[in-house]
């Protein structure tokens, strides 16, 4: 079965939509995405979907959901580029997405987790925290 | 007993159309909109038509196949002279003026039988009238299309995105926000701001005159879209008047940035973007 890559850059996650999403590709996606979260503990993730042309209400809720999942564990969301249709419909479905963080586009995104990041991360430097105890802490959860 | 009607208009054709002609010169007014030959070509051509038409044995429907032509020319007549300013009671009495003529006809020719005369004179005039109307109707379709039209580019026009500094848009709203319209405006605020990579739009409500719930709404959504998208609005030139309805409404402008005047919208997109402005002589 295909499946959409998730790509690591450092403690983000790139995930990048390029196909088609149908239902089983995204709850694919939602638990890969999770599960990537855990394991590499990451801090934010980006995810671009700027080649989706079409959503329908399935699509659009495991979208959001998937950026609150992130955020549920601890990863700044960043959703970019999304096309002006996909987001006409989203609001017409009642999704907007409150609290998730969303760019024109990669570049854009990136600046803004490195930036909303920056303190984080300046601190992980100075006193790294081990992978396993946040595997534990959020293998609980 | 068969009408008397196309035996008249083969007998008469010529007579009819000069008694017609004066009669419509003597009752028209807006002798500047049209000139004679015209009009003596548009008698001409109907009185022909219609005679072909009565020659095929129908005189009641005029929505069948033999008054294709008349209806045609009608249609055509009616259409130029809306485009050229008539009322519709002016292109309608273009028909109506017809029946003098072909009524005095009637009479001269059946003045011995009275029951003919009357059983032909109702059928003209049905006749006649249902031409006339059709004429009316074709007008007022014209108009529509006009009104149509004109609807159209409005909507075009009214609807301009315009880029005021790199990476900053504004959206002069001018006029009343319905559905169809914030769609159009939406959807073009949007691809704008995928075109020209921006992050801030300015939506600039000084030209609309009242703001109901659902204009807010309306607002609302394109809002919440182009921050899906990964751009902020700001929405200026509020007027206190307006600002008062928002309020009254209970509509729920909180998370929406909101300055008075497009100036002071644009300092702040500015600010957000990281520049400003400086005067470069004391």
């Amino acid at each position: 079965m295909e499946r959409i890559p998730i790509l690591q850059m450092g403690r983000f996650l790139l995930v990048t939509i390029q196909v088609d999403m149908h239902d089983r590709l995204a709850m694919a996606l939602q638990d890969d995405l999770t599960n990537r979260i855990n394991q590499v503990s990451a801090r934010g993730v980006l995810i671009d979907i700027s080649a989706l042309e079409i959503v329908d209400s399935f699509i659009g809720r495991v979208l959001a959901n998937i950026a609150k999942m992130a955020q549920v564990l601890d990863a700044e969301t960043v959703v970019v580029g999304m096309q002006p249709a996909v987001a006409i419909t989203l609001v017409e479905l009642g999704l907007s997405l409150t609290g998730i963080r969303t760019a024109l586009n990669i570049e854009k995104g990136m600046l803004l987790l490195q930036s909303a990041l920056q303190d984080d991360l300046k601190a992980d430097e100075r006193s790294p925290v081990l992978p396993e105890e946040h595997a534990g802490v959020y293998g609980e959860m | 007993m068969g009408s008397k009607i196309p035996a008249i208009l083969d007998q008469y054709g010529s007579e009819l159309l000069s008694e017609w002609l004066q009669e419509i010169l003597a009752t028209n007014n807006r002798r500047g909109l049209i000139k004679e030959a015209e009009l003596r070509e548009e008698c001409r051509e109907f009185i022909h038509l219609f005679r072909e038409a009565v020659h095929q044995n129908s005189l009641s429907d005029i929505h069948s196949a033999p008054w294709n032509e008349v209806r045609g020319l009608l249609s055509n007549i009616s259409r130029i002279r809306s485009q050229k300013g008539f009322t519709p009671s002016e292109t309608a009495s273009f028909v109506f003026s017809f029946k003098q003529p072909l009524f005095s006809r009637l009479r001269r020719e059946l003045a011995q039988d009275g029951e003919a005369l009357v059983e032909d004179v109702w059928t003209a005039t049905t006749l006649l009238d249902k031409l006339g109307l059709f004429t009316t109707e074709v007008y007022q379709k014209t108009r529509e299309e006009v009104i149509l039209r004109q609807q159209e580019e409005l909507l075009e026009l009214s609807t301009p995105v315009v880029k005021l500094w790199e990476g900053v848009l504004a959206l002069p709203i001018i006029g009343t926000l319905d559905s169809a319209r914030t769609q159009v405006v939406m959807e073009s605020l949007l691809q704008k701001i995928v075109e020209t990579g921006s992050d801030i739009a300015i939506i600039d409500i000084t030209g609309v005159p009242t703001v109901d719930t659902l204009t807010a709404q309306h607002l609302l959504k394109t809002i919440t879209a182009a921050r899906l998208m990964g751009a902020e609005c700001i929405i200026s030139g509020i007027r206190p008047q307006i600002a008062q309805t928002i309020v009254y409404l209970g509509v729920d402008l909180a998370g929406v940035t909101t300055k008075s005047s497009l100036a002071d919208a644009f300092k702040l997109a500015l600010q957000r973007t990281g520049m400003k402005i400086i005067r470069t002589q004391a």
